[in-house]
């Protein structure tokens, strides 16, 4: 099934998306790498208040390559970067902010398909390294926060249009497309996973 | 006359024919990846790729994000006359084209974690030095992304494994790899040598054309043996499922020591990115590929 949405999405919107579907975004969404979701949490930890609201938005695993016009931010590239880095934190960040939507490729783990499940939440994937082709759907850089961590790890605030085709990866059903497709992988070299 | 500017200059050209344009042999296996592959996924996955590949050229932006970590490979000719230039040019070609192209900043000191902002810092960008004949330079850079960095790969097996023990360590390193570096990846292997020598080796083999075997046909035959074995994995492109999971497996060797068996496996997403030039003693210069 194909399906265009808007943030911000409701449990009902992710709920009806099945392991396979694919989606294009529009709306606001908050890039986030390694330090941010450090940040958010650390933030959260000491009850302190975020810069935005993630309630029901999509976060982005994405470090883009942007330029600075005038006053502003143009995004150059900015495709996704691999998830399994923030595997770490996506359970505490799901639950705690109501994020509804993880974009970023290569997988997730156990413990984000958990959130998935438990918080009504959806893991998908852009292309790896598609990055121009990413950037076409961003229409504006709406702002930046946490720049002091760098470009790449900064929160950047985006508006994208029709951003996609993103493939639903994990649902929130407990389906998990990469781990049925490395499972068999293993079986088919005769190996077991470490 | 070599001046540092020349060398300069010829670095910033190679970073950014490196960032915006993939080597035609990489596009070609894209391509008859597409061609091969039957599952909507897979295809979606490659054709999002392909049409990737063709706007950044055309708008002249990098094809990734991850510009990478920039790594050189110097091949310096013994009389080359601007060779104390070499190492000072390279790294403000790094910083110039850092602005100018633009990269993303990608060097992070790991103590403080502050981004120094023009993708140089300490040994980094890193120059792998070779001395040959002649009085020219060549330098190849190989833009190297992170995602498919950090499934790299090392082992010392013990000599009683063998190559059928060397074998079974790669296809277990693509099978962790899983869906990370961005497949279809290139899978760089090198055997031998020591610790360092075989990571260095499995990097050189990156460089290699997708199109060009290995000289020696034991070795030839193990690569090819290798790509389709890896490819009967079905973790395809993006790790979504197909049939594509390597474009091609390089393997590089040295000798090794009684008593070990090091094997190195890196790995490059299908944005294997390279370009090289050749600077002569006379100041000028020609970019190859």
């Amino acid at each position: 099934m194909e399906y265009r949405l808007k943030t911000p999405l409701s449990e009902f919107d992710v709920r009806a998306l099945r392991v396979g579907d694919i989606v294009y975004l529009s709306g606001t969404i908050y890039t986030a790498r390694d330090q941010a979701h450090r940040r958010i949490l650390e933030i959260i930890g000491r009850g302190g208040v975020l810069p935005v609201d993630f309630r029901g938005m999509a976060i982005y695993h994405c470090g883009p390559i942007v330029k600075r016009v005038d006053e502003g931010w143009v995004v150059v590239a900015a495709g996704p970067t691999t998830s399994t880095r923030m595997e770490l934190y996506e359970y505490d960040v799901i639950k705690t902010l109501g994020v509804r939507m993880i974009i970023g490729k290569g997988g997730m783990g156990l413990k984000t398909a958990e959130a998935c499940k438990d918080y009504g939440a959806v893991y998908t994937e852009f292309t790896g390294g598609a990055a121009v082709l990413a950037a076409q759907s961003i229409k504006r850089v709406k702002g930046v926060e946490w720049l002091d961590l760098g470009v790449p790890e900064a929160l950047w605030i985006l508006e994208v249009e029709n951003f996609g085709p993103l493939t639903v990866v994990i649902d929130s059903y407990g389906a998990n497309i990469h781990e049925d497709i490395n499972r068999k992988a293993y079986e088919k070299m005769g190996l077991t996973p470490k | 006359m070599i001046n540092p500017k020349i060398i300069e200059n010829t670095c910033v050209e190679i970073i950014r024919k490196a960032v915006i344009y993939l080597p035609d042999d990489v596009k070609n296996a894209l391509k008859t990846a597409y061609e091969n592959e039957v599952s909507d996924v897979a295809k979606a996955q490659l054709k999002a790729i392909l049409d990737n590949v063709r706007l950044a050229e055309s708008i002249g932006a990098p094809i990734c994000q991850d510009t990478g970590t920039m790594i050189f490979f110097v091949k310096a000719g013994s009389s080359f006359p601007g060779i104390k230039y070499v190492e000072e040019s390279i790294i403000n070609a790094t910083r110039i084209a850092t602005s100018k192209v633009p990269l993303r900043p990608n060097a992070v000191h790991p103590f403080t974690n502050k981004n120094s902002g023009n993708n140089t810092g300490r040994f980094i960008p890193y120059i792998h030095w070779s001395i040959v004949d002649g009085d020219s330079l060549e330098i190849t850079v190989m833009p190297k992304g992170g995602g498919s960095e950090n499934v790299c790969k090392f082992r010392m097996l013990t000599p009683a494994e063998g190559i059928e023990g060397v074998k079974k360590f790669i296809i277990s390193s693509v099978l962790e790899a899983n869906g990370m570096p961005c497949p279809p990846t290139i899978v760089g292997v090198g055997i031998g040598g020591c610790a360092d020598v075989s990571m260095v080796l499995a990097k050189k083999a990156l460089l290699r054309p997708l199109n060009q075997r290995s000289s020696e046909p034991q070795i030839a035959e193990m690569e090819v043996e290798l790509h389709n074995l890896l490819n009967e994995t079905g973790i395809g492109p993006m790790g979504l499922g197909g049939k594509t999971t390597v474009l091609g497996v390089n393997i590089e060797y040295a000798h090794r020591h009684v008593a070990s068996l090091p094997v190195a496996v890196a790995f490059n997403c299908w944005a294997a990115r390279r370009a090289s030039a050749v600077i002569y003693a006379d100041g000028s210069y020609k970019i190859l590929g």
